[in-house]
């Protein structure tokens, strides 16, 4: 599988894994918003504010782990110099940026009718912002440094600074307390949403990493392409 | 099996990532009173360097049973199963204020059973049920 991304198969990958891609993504998407916004039950404290958790959970899941993945990325090209690492980490970084984003701004509206604010300087919703921040740094350093070379080496290092948030994002409602409220879905423990809420929850996931698949392979596809035409000039 | 050159880089990268993480830990340490959003009544209790008449939050569950409304003014009662805080409010509490829910105020403190509050925020846990299962689990017990 892991063959399939790599440099050679993404150049001549065809459109038409795209468009598959793509209605895939549309049918998932659907499904998912119908029973998130319709089908589920409302929340026995939230009421339906609780809808927003359907876009603003996996929100969160995506941006934390496109980080995760660029920072691990840029681990592997400083360590093995294996260019299309830092490739596929500058393709990824914009979506999980807007993630982020939209996981702060959806997390926003979620807090006025629930908590009764619309922000605070937790260390959840603080790190978060941290985390957009090392988006946002990381993606600055591709467009302002030129050289190729130059820009991966302060980009990865950006990266590789920003990883040290993620545990603190994760574990920041564990560690101190915090108004946001502790985790709901554990990988290790039995999770403490409803089956009737987890189903949508788990298809919205999909539907949106199904997305991010798209924009990242998209974007992938042209950096890889703009690596080897600037490279055979330079031959 | 793996070239010198890709070892040594292994071995910068570690100690540099070690030195990293024991920075932040030292750093994130240091400043616990300021990361952590609010004290629990515990917490007040057993400070020593508590200072009346600075802002702070104070969070927990409100006690069951000790809500008491009289106009504009809230009397309620901030517990963590093991010590409380007496929070007097006036103004508009949230939605999802409830008894046996969490809260988080916000305001001074006059003494350390007394709060006076100048904000009150609801803060709701990591549960997620319709309200069909909340009243069967509710009559289980």
């Amino acid at each position: 599988m892991i063959k399939n991304f790599l440099p050679n198969k993404i150049i001549s990958m065809s459109s038409k894994i795209i468009s598959n891609l793509t209605i895939a993504m549309i049918l998932i998407l659907l499904i998912g918003i119908l029973y998130a916004l319709f089908l589920s039950p409302p929340d026995y404290v939230q009421g339906d504010s609780v809808r927003i958790m359907y876009v603003h959970v996996p929100s969160s899941f995506i941006a934390l782990g496109s980080f995760a993945f660029i920072g691990l990325a840029a681990i592997i090209n400083l360590i093995f110099r294996i260019k299309f690492m830092s490739l596929a980490a500058k393709s990824l970084a914009p979506v999980g940026s807007t993630f982020t984003l939209i996981s702060i701004v959806t997390g926003s509206l979620w807090g006025k009718p629930t908590w009764g604010i619309w922000w605070v300087w937790d260390a959840r919703l603080t790190s978060m912002l941290i985390l957009f921040l090392f988006y946002v740094a990381y993606m600055l350093t591709w467009k302002v440094i030129i050289n190729h070379e130059k820009a991966n080496k302060v980009s990865s290092v950006i990266a590789i600074l920003g990883l040290f948030n993620l545990p603190v994002i994760k574990y920041s409602v564990d560690w101190w307390n915090t108004l946001h409220q502790p985790s709901s879905i554990n990988l290790t423990s039995s999770s403490t949403i409803h089956f009737t809420m987890l189903i949508p929850l788990l298809i919205m996931l999909g539907g949106l990493v199904t997305y991010s698949l798209i924009i990242f392979l998209m974007k992938y596809k042209v950096e890889l392409m703009k690596f080897k035409i600037n490279n055979r000039k330079n031959k | 099996m793996l070239a010198r050159k890709v070892k040594l880089r292994i071995l910068y990268l570690s100690i540099i990532l070690i030195t990293i993480s024991a920075i932040i830990f030292f750093i994130l340490k240091s400043l616990e009173e300021n990361v952590v959003y609010f004290f629990s009544p515990t917490d007040i209790y057993n400070k020593p360097g508590i200072s009346i008449n600075k802002k702070i939050r104070v969070g927990g569950l409100v006690k069951e049973g000790s809500v008491l409304k009289k106009g504009k003014n809230v009397v309620f009662v901030i517990t963590d199963l093991k010590s409380d805080v007496i929070v007097s409010f006036s103004g508009l509490v949230p939605n999802l204020f409830a008894e046996g829910k969490g809260v988080v105020a916000e305001g001074k403190l006059r003494d350390k059973k007394y709060f006076i509050a100048d904000k009150i925020l609801a803060k709701h846990d990591e549960n997620y049920m319709p309200p069909e299962v909340s009243e069967a689990l509710n009559k289980t017990n």
